[in-house]
């Protein structure tokens, strides 16, 4: 029987449906980790990258982190915050926190560096306040890349969240977890396709948040990059 | 540190293991990127469909891949090979094209005037000039390709992942801080292999500033304009 065979025969069984470990209290779990993650991270790493980009100080050491914190494993962050606080129900919430800053940080600073200065001598022209000329032309223009930057995020801590089933979060990877402990392949299959779903969701969602939000002016540019 | 003397052969095992696991597959996506790249800048068309495609699969969670493959190829390296190629292949085939687009018209309309054929232009003068740019989706993907294999130890084949759960298990974090440093360490000893290859490579390049186009991909990930470390 092929994956999608298991994964199938499992997901339709009606039992798999209710209760506190059925399918919809998993995923709400999986999207409020999530959310709460995302939450943080953009309330730190957004002003933070905003703010570099915009006077254009401690880019170098923004890049040079970057690239080495690409290198850390989620899952050795995530044992190792788990260990360190004794198991702490609130562990995992710090390396989700820590792989989705990166991200978010670097496009916001990348994309309100790379606003045109001659938009900025523009507003100013205009009569705009510095704030304005930031909330007005810096960060819409810098908006599709911030959102790739989110979106990036998101994606990281949705696969996250999956592994931190492992040191026994809630969520959709708890299917995956225990079905390997158990041996029972029907209920990994079945974890794993409402994973793949939620990822595939989270893309789509923010591809369509890009068309919502960002400028008509910028289309264009937001569709090349 | 005593630890690590004492099991400093363990240590060197799994530490080989994962480089395997990581950079076998970073092999196969530019074996698997650089054709379809040339495909997709020759027959422009097909670059957005396939493009999307890449960043689609990129999305993919590792561990859902890993135990969705179980059923085909079961607890063998295989499992774990496939999905860190299909990552690789999404980071390096679009530096690829970015490469080979890269090349200014001139020069290729010399080669074109000097005779060359086809694929004596391509050998010879268009992926020379794209290596620096496909080199910096190689380093990309190495890096994170050797943090993913350990996410395999959930199934059992994970290089370094080993001692996280097995420290886990022991409530051990020495063991676990050593997991964390080698992956780090392999990747940046990794990376630094590649940057020297680039200059072998590349010897007039020598001294020249990376363009902002090049720095910037290399912060934002393998994916121009799309961002992104593969989802664990």
């Amino acid at each position: 029987m092929s994956f999608f065979n298991f994964a199938w025969q499992w997901l339709i069984a009606v039992g798999h449906w209710s209760g506190p470990e059925g399918i919809p209290s998993r995923l709400l779990e999986h999207v409020e980790y999530t959310a709460l993650a995302m939450v943080i991270s953009a309330a730190v790493a957004l002003p933070a990258g905003v703010a570099i980009g915009h006077t254009g100080r401690g880019g170098f050491a923004v890049v040079s982190l970057a690239n080495i914190w690409r290198s850390l494993p989620t899952l050795g962050l995530l044992i190792l915050a788990f260990v360190l606080t004794s198991g702490a129900s609130w562990a995992w919430v710090v390396p989700l926190v820590v792989l989705a800053v990166p991200p978010i940080l670097v496009t916001a600073y990348e994309g309100v560096l790379g606003v045109d200065p001659d938009l900025k001598d523009s507003a100013t022209g205009m009569g705009m306040t510095p704030l304005q000329v930031l909330f007005k032309v810096e960060i819409p223009v810098a908006l599709p890349l911030i959102l790739l930057g989110l979106r990036t995020a998101t994606i990281q801590v949705v696969s996250t969240a999956t592994i931190a089933a492992y040191i026994s979060l809630g969520g959709l990877g708890r299917y995956i977890i225990d079905g390997l402990a158990t041996n029972n392949y029907g209920e990994v299959a079945g974890g794993a396709a409402l994973v793949v779903l939620l990822a595939l969701v989270v893309q789509f969602a923010f591809s369509g948040l890009a068309r919502l939000v960002v400028p008509a002016g910028l289309r264009n540019q937001a569709r090349q990059s | 540190m005593s630890w690590a003397s004492q099991n400093a052969s363990l240590l060197a095992h799994l530490t080989g293991q994962n480089a395997y696991l990581a950079l076998l597959p970073v092999l196969f996506g530019l074996v698997i990127s650089l054709p379809l790249g040339i495909v997709c800048v020759r027959f422009g068309w097909l670059y957005p469909p396939v493009l999307g495609l890449t960043s689609v699969l990129y999305a993919l969670p590792a561990l859902a891949l890993f135990v969705a493959l179980i059923a085909y190829t079961g607890l063998t390296d295989t499992t774990v090979i496939i999905p860190l190629t299909v990552y690789a292949v999404s980071v390096i085939f679009p530096s690829v094209v970015d490469g080979l687009r890269s090349v200014p018209e001139p020069v290729r309309q010399a080669a074109v005037a000097m005779g060359f054929g086809t694929w004596r232009r391509l050998a010879t003068v268009e992926l020379p000039i794209a290596a620096p740019v496909v080199i910096a989706g190689l380093r990309i993907a190495s890096v994170s390709s050797i943090s993913l294999v350990s996410v395999g130890q959930l199934i059992g084949i994970g290089g370094l992942g080993y001692l996280f759960i097995d420290g886990e298990q022991r409530s051990f974090t020495t063991e676990i801080v050593w997991g964390i440093v080698l992956i780090v360490v392999l990747a940046l000893v990794t990376d630094l292999v590649l940057v020297l290859a680039r200059r072998l490579l590349t010897p007039w390049q020598r001294g020249a500033a990376p363009t902002r186009a090049t720095a910037r991909r290399a912060v934002l990930s393998g994916q121009p304009g799309r961002g992104g470390v593969p989802a664990a």
